[in-house]
């Protein structure tokens, strides 16, 4: 219970559909603000305070559990790694697949449970032969199945999603309301938990420190600096403050991220089109296809909030034997940035999920 | 799962109000009258008010005019430590700056700790923490060393009567004596202490050869660890000592505090003083048995938990135990008792009840792993062979249990 409205109807759900529920709120820093700032929704002692009394209001006992060394490992300092790698992760991923879905599912099983419930909207269903599969929500404004792209058979086993059903969040506020509860009308968190101002760019520069390098367009030649390339994403436009005009006068899009060299490409929006992605670190969300190796037809989704494209998809293997979920979309995507998650989806379904490792541009450099 | 505690041992935190203190601070909530009013029922407030500081005062070892009514045991350790601090800063013979050290033990009450900090940060403060040994107790070849090394520099010494946690017994007899040779004022946090042993303000600085103002001068105490309500604690404060008060306004007890005294919540506080005080020893000596019942029993379920604190009954508050669960999280120990029906504490927990690894225990040079295992199980004057009992009998299956859980960082059977 992160002490937002979706959790606390999750859980008030729970326990109505006769469960035995324990509230558990994580503590992700060993020193947590006090008060609730801007849109984070987590993460304050007033969230931790707003989650005790929504339980207090159910009726169902209330802890607080440290995963504090766990989220900095795995979460912040996996984020920080990885926008020094030039890479654009989402933290929220890496939080489901290894902090809630993970050290916490592993604890809660320890000391008895049988699952964890979340207030994500997803849904759970389960095919013929009785294997679990995850769906989109009912409502697909709402829809959160892309962050749980990451979960494997194991962890949907022990995953409870209540608010999979309702077709909006405005009904979630409305039944919190109604049950009493005093987290009915707190705002909906949108930035990322640790990074209290929502401010990446600062928080990264304060942790890695900055540097000057340049800022090359794909022929290389340098066209402006910056202050530190991790500071940058694929697909981004604003803050780029080039000096020197495009020749054709349009806009100009970051193209690529180059940490080791500290350097930024950037070119024509067109240059974005992706043609083909792929990842080495996939995982399937349930039963997988039949033969992984053949070509199958699908969806593809690379952002939480991004339309799904359909897609042709396969497991390629190398003479090695190391193997790497390929994403080919039926038109090319734009914006697509190494360490982004391409999750898969076959209907409602969410098959599986890749990190993305490369990127096959659609259109060649002298283009 | 979801039962609730019905086994509660965890008195350190705050033990049940005895019923005579709530049957006679209900009463006294009928009675109309500021005990500083000139009128008969002003008279009748402070009639109360003066009996109940007497009573206190007598389980004190002090006179009543030595104790200040505060709002919690905080507040009276927060007076004791800045009031005692301001005071010596404008008394200094060589001027503002040169007595800035103040001598407090590691593994202190936050109470303590936070406003030592808070003085090192705003006010120029010199905190010399002194170690603790193996089993909690405060070194005290490193105080006299302190001591020696410039006493006229030293604003205070500070320092628990018994450890919160651990329990460990402190020697403050020894501390008093070295503070009083040393000319420098000693305050005592007693929170943990009273009720459970002997504390006699008087008969301390007699036998420690105080003098005015210096060794032993002020003790905290709190009505809630007593059998008395919440929201009333007392500054013991020697007639010879001054401080700086934290409130101004009305110049109310001595003018240390003022602030419209509380007259229902300090008969509370009386009745359950008077009545503990009566039966100190007893008690004391019926609560070392049901601990060391309790400590022969973990012993036996668990070979692996370790004491924590003095092994010696006699080096221990009679109504702690504390132990250390290798392997688990304190915190699930805790859960899963709790969902046992037996309410037990981790020892401490920050604002938000994050669990976090004990200071105690990391002073006491243990290690974090250690500290996260810990576990303290603490009676009071009600509690009975059966409250122990149950506590053994759920234990072994929650140890289990919790080792499967294991450590919160450790890696998982999930992660890839």
């Amino acid at each position: 219970m992160s002490g937002g409205v979706d959790s606390a109807v999750a859980a008030a759900r729970a326990v109505e559909a006769g469960h035995d529920v324990v509230g558990v709120h994580l503590a992700l820093s060993r020193m947590p603000g006090t008060l609730r700032t801007g849109s984070r929704g987590c993460c304050t002692i007033e969230d931790s305070m707003d989650a005790q009394r929504a339980a207090n209001v159910l009726g169902i006992p209330y802890y607080v559990w440290d995963f504090s060394e766990r989220f900095k490992a795995d979460v912040v300092d996996d984020f920080i790694a990885e926008y020094t790698a030039g890479r654009t992760p989402n933290p929220c991923m890496r939080c489901n697949e290894r902090i809630k879905f993970a050290a916490l599912l592993e604890k809660a099983l320890a000391l008895g449970f049988d699952a964890v419930a979340t207030g994500h909207y997803a849904k759970i269903e389960t095919d013929a032969a009785g294997n679990r599969e995850l769906h989109r929500a009912s409502a697909w404004a709402k829809d959160q199945s892309y962050v749980l792209g990451v979960l494997t058979a194991e962890q949907l086993a022990h995953a409870y999603f209540p608010l999979g059903d309702t077709p909006s969040k405005q009904l979630v506020r409305e039944e919190a309301a109604r049950r009493g509860l005093s987290v009915a009308q707190k705002p909906d968190s949108h930035d990322i938990c640790f990074i209290p101002d929502g401010d990446t760019r600062g928080w990264l520069a304060e942790r890695v420190g900055t540097e000057t390098g340049d800022i090359v367009d794909r022929a290389g030649a340098v066209v402006g600096s910056h202050e530190g390339a991790h500071a940058y994403t694929v697909g981004q436009r604003r803050g780029l403050h080039l000096g020197t005009p495009a020749p054709d006068g349009r806009p100009r899009f970051v193209l690529e991220v180059r940490p080791k060299q500290n350097t930024v490409v950037v070119g024509p929006k067109e240059a974005l089109a992706i043609a083909e992605i792929a990842g080495s670190r996939f995982t399937w969300a349930g039963e997988p296809p039949a033969d992984p190796a053949e070509p199958f037809a699908c969806e593809v989704q690379i952002r939480a909030h991004a339309d799904p494209v359909p897609a042709i998809a396969r497991v390629s293997t190398d003479a090695a034997g190391s193997a790497e979920l390929v994403v080919t979309p039926e038109t090319p995507l734009d914006g697509v940035a190494p360490g982004q998650t391409a999750v898969v989806y076959v209907g409602t379904r969410v098959l599986g999920q890749c990190t993305i490792d490369r990127t096959v541009s659609a259109v060649p450099v002298d283009a | 799962m979801a039962a609730r505690a019905t086994v509660y041992l965890d008195h350190a935190a705050t033990t049940p109000m005895r019923a005579d203190a709530i049957a006679a601070m209900t009463a006294a909530l009928g009675v109309v009258g500021n005990p500083a009013s000139i009128h008969s029922a002003g008279q009748e407030a402070k009639r109360l008010l003066e009996e109940s500081r007497e009573q206190v005062a007598a389980t004190l070892g002090a006179d009543p005019i030595e104790v200040v009514f505060t709002g919690s045991g905080t507040e009276a350790v927060n007076l004791a430590i800045k009031g005692l601090w301001w005071q010596r800063q404008a008394t200094a013979p060589g001027g503002s700056g040169s007595r800035p050290r103040i001598l407090v033990p590691g593994g202190e009450h936050h109470a303590t700790l936070d406003t030592v900090e808070w003085l090192r940060a705003h006010e120029g403060a010199v905190v010399e923490e002194l170690p603790l040994d193996e089993l909690g107790r405060v070194r005290v070849d490193a105080l006299a060393a302190a001591l020696d090394r410039d006493a006229a520099s030293v604003a205070l010494v500070t320092m628990l009567w018994a450890n919160n946690e651990v329990g460990t017994i402190q020697p403050v007899a020894e501390v008093a004596r070295l503070a009083a040779a040393a000319g420098v004022p000693l305050h005592v946090d007693a929170i943990a202490a009273y009720g459970q042993l002997p504390i006699d303000l008087h008969a301390l600085r007699a036998a420690s050869g105080a003098g005015p103002a210096t060794g032993l001068v002020a003790i905290s105490v709190s009505a809630h660890k007593i059998g008395g309500p919440v929201g009333i604690g007392a500054l013991v404060l020697d007639r010879s000592a001054r401080l700086e008060p934290l409130l101004h306004g009305g110049g109310q007890q001595r003018r240390v505090r003022s602030g419209t005294q509380d007259v229902a919540a300090a008969v509370g506080f009386a009745v359950a003083a008077s009545a503990v005080h009566a039966r100190l020893g007893e008690d004391a000596a019926r609560m070392s048995a049901l601990r060391d019942r309790l400590i022969a029993g973990v012993r036996a379920a668990v070979p692996d938990a370790r004491l924590s604190g003095d092994p010696d009954p006699a080096g221990r508050l009679p109504g702690n135990a504390h132990f250390s669960f290798p392997g688990c999280e304190g915190d699930s120990l805790l859960f899963l008792l709790d969902a046992a029906g037996v309410a037990v504490s981790t020892g401490s927990a920050c604002q938000a009840g994050v669990p976090e690894p004990s200071h105690v225990l990391m002073a006491m040079g243990r290690t974090e792993e250690d500290a996260r295992g810990a576990l303290r199980i603490t009676l009071g004057h009600g509690s009975t062979e059966d409250d122990v009992d149950a506590f053994l009998a759920a234990l072994p299956a929650a140890y289990e249990r919790a080792s499967r859980a294991g450590l919160a960082a450790r890696a998982t059977s999930f992660d890839r």
